[in-house]
């Protein structure tokens, strides 16, 4: 008979200590108290996300404790040039027996801190969201691999896809993890930022996607170049002014706006758009591809109905802001002009990619129409004016 | 696609590289390192195709159990001394996890190697994950437990409250300064490889121990992302280590962050895991146990030893210092003893020490009733409201410590205290560790070479400057650390609830004001600025008065 040795493990003790249990002063104060939700509501987004990322013109007395060399803290208001109500005022002078400014503190101090996400992005979001379209990709290319789709393609097709959908993905990476992931330390709130960060993930998981989708098909399709999308990426001059505006956008020097501005305002529709809803979504199907649209669909509706809608609601509000509107707007109309030449110019290049398929899309001048409406939709959203570079 | 191994999938999205044709990325963040392109396979090996679903899977575990926890009624087991220390931890770490997340940038243009900025993507968004998952713990503590108060005002509080800056360069240290110095020697070298071994791994093991077992649910969820991240740090560190030049600022940056971590994460985790527990069996192993594992072994002889013979100088001095200053100088315990002192300036409640809590403190840390018994049961005398002050203004034999200006612990191992006119300016420092972090480290010049992008220690470094002259019970108001009948304090120094117990804003009126040790010195004449400090490293242990001349 073996006798059983007594275990050391933490005892279980009753100690009611749930909600409710008494009552004292603040047994029933269950709200997160220090900030002000946008609606009437405080959301689960809000929660998680508010007031993370701290600001010394509110409750961070005693300021940022490290700076870089040049003597900038935290995260600068003048990272961008875009303005916001309230900005210019001096932050509150705290020194000996002033107080931590807890009390008769303007807030929100500006108007940056009344942005949040529409699309409430926070991890389980975030991964939820990530997952169902991996998901559904999966499920869409593991059809059609069984049921021997790709044997549809004709050969131009295959060459199509495998040169220039596979380009593509260099662009949703350079984005996602130069302009996107890179501006995720500069906005002024945790908001912007955590947006931003997003934005960045939604990109770089469709660059992979087009790059393990491009592996499926050299996997699939005998003779598929899986290494054909370099050659054209690095050399084929339909593509060059696509890259070179696209190199430029992380070259962008020190303003997050900016970046995010030209890419998701300017580039997206005039380019991006044009070149996934305006060629391939419409050329796919005639061409016997009933699959590559569901992997670019993800793409472009990570755009159209998410990223689209936060880069509204985050440079909107700039444009009408009580104190900083026409400043704004100047810089927005400035970046419009400076932009949308070389996204025209990048868009043209591609016109010769509308003859290769077999079965041809709609015109590239009918497809551009389409993309410069978009964007003139885009642009009086965010209350600016079409620049007159639309018509070059 | 979805039958690709992961292995041949990540080498296929190697093809995404991106080498620039026409335009450089914008150099935003400056370092005084200097790499050179070399081959350097990403070490995450994450491919978003299969991350996503795996981190959703580790998403339902979560919140299933948070689910599971709330339905089991788990908080009529917690400890509530155990979760009133969970409103300072709380409030602090989703800062640190999301600067993590903005760390991550200043490392895209500095590390020439492409394959190494996936990993570095995806630690970005892991540590999004962090940083919004512990805020939606808290939230789920602020609904459940029976005081939500320090909850409820938690990201008003950290950032205004008396230690906040403490936890604040677990943060900051990762974003700001030199781009390789922050966001790979401080954050991934140092805080994640060695230091979330006891943050996320130790911690959670005392939660357990104290009927909460959704805290270990949360952070070993996020400690499986932690070891990933360490690879990042790895990789980077090779990369730098090639190039000689280098090995100079490694050797400062790795003596700064040891140091650093070590001062703050030891004071924050070691005082959690020793004062904030019930459990107190003789086997369970003490912070210095742990610390002796965790970081001794696993962290400087596994990891850190074998990286010598690349050429990386290892502060084994500092190793050995920061684990006399646990062992020998009761560094957690003069902090936990400062933490109780300024109960009154913190938004949680602070349990008093019990008969079984001094003999489990006997037996672990021999001969620490004779330093900190007689203290404790002051604290426990003097817990509920009795005509008497707050444990701060009554003679308890304490003397209320100088702030170090670097880590911002104040200097509580009295004999190591160090004092220093810089920039003009009187200071204190913990250790002279510390003031060389300020007078040496965060310089545009270190031994004789030109460092312009080391970045500065900025900020009002103390906080009782900024009250220096109030009325405790002003400083409470305008920090805002009241409960909603508009005077009992959020902090109490006891557990007890029943309203009649409670200290209010009304028992402060009577103290005198609170001053600013740091203003003090500044006003001082040199001679009685010498004899202060003569003094004070004659102070202690615990705080006490330096014994008088004979």
């Amino acid at each position: 008979m073996t006798s059983a040795k007594e275990r050391s493990v933490p005892r279980v003790n009753f100690t009611d200590a749930e909600a409710g249990a008494k009552e004292f002063p603040d047994s029933t104060a269950r709200r997160y108290n220090y900030y002000t939700p946008q609606k009437r509501k405080q959301t689960h987004y809000e929660d998680v996300t508010v007031e993370v990322q701290p600001d010394p013109r509110h409750y961070l007395s005693q300021g940022w404790i490290y700076g870089f060399a040049n003597g900038e803290v935290g995260y600068p208001l003048t990272w961008t040039k875009l303005k916001a109500w309230g900005q210019d005022k001096p932050e509150p002078e705290r020194g000996p027996g002033t107080g931590g400014g807890g009390k008769g503190l303007d807030w929100p101090a500006h108007g940056w801190h009344e942005f949040r996400d529409p699309n409430e992005e926070w991890e389980m979001t975030l991964y939820r969201y990530g997952a169902n379209v991996v998901r559904q990709l999966n499920a869409n290319i593991d059809f059609a691999r069984e049921a021997k789709a790709f044997d549809q393609w004709n050969p131009n097709w295959v060459h199509f896809v495998e040169h220039h959908v596979g380009a593509w993905m260099h662009i949703e990476h350079i984005l996602g993890l130069y302009v996107f992931s890179h501006a995720n330390r500069s906005g002024p709130t945790n908001m912007h930022n955590t947006a931003i960060v997003a934005n960045g993930m939604h990109k770089i998981r469709f660059a992979q996607d087009l790059a393990l989708y491009n592996l499926t098909l050299s996997e699939e399709i005998e003779d598929f170049d899986g290494a054909a999308h370099i050659e054209t990426w690095n050399s084929d001059n339909a593509w060059q002014p696509v890259r070179k505006l696209v190199e430029a956008l992380p070259a962008i020097e020190n303003d997050w706006g900016e970046s995010i501005f030209a890419t998701n305002v300017v580039f997206e529709p005039l380019v991006g758009e044009l070149f996934r809803s305006n060629l391939v979504q419409q050329a796919a199907a005639g061409n016997g591809d009933f699959v590559t649209p569901t992997v670019v669909g993800a793409g472009e509706h990570d755009y159209s109905q998410r990223d689209l809608r936060m880069t509204i609601a985050m440079f909107e509000p700039r444009a009408s802001d009580k104190e900083f509107a026409e400043h704004n707007k100047e810089i927005m109309q400035g970046w419009l002009s400076k932009w949308v030449p070389q996204a025209l110019e990048a868009a043209r290049a591609l016109q010769p990619l509308w003859s290769q398929p077999d079965f041809k899309p709609p015109r590239f001048e009918d497809g551009l129409d389409r993309a410069k409406a978009r964007f003139s939709g885009i642009v009086s959203d965010l209350g600016l004016q079409v620049p007159k570079e639309l018509n070059q | 696609m979805s039958r690709q191994s992961v292995a041949k999938a990540h080498q296929k999205i190697q093809e995404l590289s991106w080498e620039p044709l026409y335009h450089e990325p914008v150099a935003q963040y400056g370092t005084d390192y200097t790499f050179q392109k070399a081959q350097k396979k990403d070490p995450l090996k994450q491919v978003l195709r299969s991350y996503f679903p795996m981190q959703e899977e580790k998403d339902h575990r979560v919140y299933g159990a948070s689910d599971g926890a709330i339905r089991g009624n788990m908080f009529r087991q917690v400890q509530e001394r155990w979760l009133e220390w969970q409103k300072l931890f709380l409030s602090i770490i989703p800062l640190p996890e999301i600067s993590a997340a903005r760390a991550m940038p200043l490392l895209f243009r500095n590390v020439p190697n492409p394959e190494l900025h996936n990993g570095q993507a995806i630690q970005m968004i892991d540590e999004v994950r962090h940083s919004t998952i512990q805020q939606n713990l808290k939230r789920l503590y602020m609904n459940n437990y029976i005081d939500p108060a320090g909850f409820i005002n938690s990201l008003r509080n950290f950032q205004n409250d008396y230690c906040g800056t403490i936890g604040r360069q677990f943060a900051e240290g990762f974003i700001t300064g030199d781009a390789i110095t922050a966001a790979s020697i401080y954050l991934t070298i140092v805080a994640e490889t060695a230091f979330t071994n006891t943050l996320f791994v130790a911690m959670p093991a005392e939660a357990a121990a104290n009927g909460d077992y959704l805290l270990p649910t949360v952070f070993h969820s996020v400690q499986s992302d932690e070891s990933r991240h360490i690879s990042n740090g790895y990789a980077t560190l090779l990369m730098a280590l090639s190039d000689e030049s280098n090995h100079q600022l490694l050797e400062r940056d790795l003596r700064y962050a040891w140091w650093n971590n070590h001062r703050v994460v030891d004071a924050a985790i070691g005082t959690f895991i020793e004062y904030g527990t019930k459990d107190r069996r003789k086997e369970r192993e003490s912070y210095a146990e742990m610390w002796r594992r965790w970081i001794y072994d696993d962290y400087y002889r596994s990891y850190l030893v074998p990286l010598e013979k690349y050429g990386l100088v290892i502060p084994h001095d500092l190793i050995e210092e920061a684990w006399n200053q646990i062992w020998n100088k009761g560094y957690v315990h003069e902090v936990a003893q400062f933490f109780a002192t300024g109960w009154l300036a913190n938004y949680w409640r602070i349990d008093s020490m019990t008969d079984e809590d001094f003999e489990w403190f006997e037996f672990k840390y021999p001969g620490w009733y004779d330093r900190y018994g007689k203290w404790w049961e002051n604290y426990n005398r003097l817990s509920t409201p009795n005509g008497h002050h707050p444990i701060v203004a009554e003679a308890v034999d304490y003397v209320y410590p100088h702030r170090c200006w670097v880590c911002m612990v104040p200097c509580l191992v009295r004999e190591d205290m160090v004092m220093d006119k810089v920039d003009g300016q009187w200071r204190t420092y913990c250790h002279e560790m510390c003031a060389w972090t300020d007078t040496t480290a965060f310089r545009p010049t270190y031994e004789g070479r030109e460092t312009p992008n080391m970045g500065r220690l900025t900020g009002k470094r103390e906080w009782e400057t900024l009250y220096h002259g109030w009325n405790w019970a002003d400083v409470v108001e305008d920090m805002g650390y009241v409960r909603d009948d508009g005077k009992t304090m959020t902090a109490q120094p006891s557990l007890n609830l029943d309203p009649k117990k409670m200290w209010t804003t009304d028992h402060l009126r009577r103290m005198g004001p609170l001053l600013s040790p740091n203003v003090i010195l500044n006003e001082m004449s040199d001679d009685e600025r010498k004899a202060f400090h003569a003094d004070y490293i004659k102070q202690g242990p615990a705080g006490r008065p330096a014994p008088a001349d004979k």
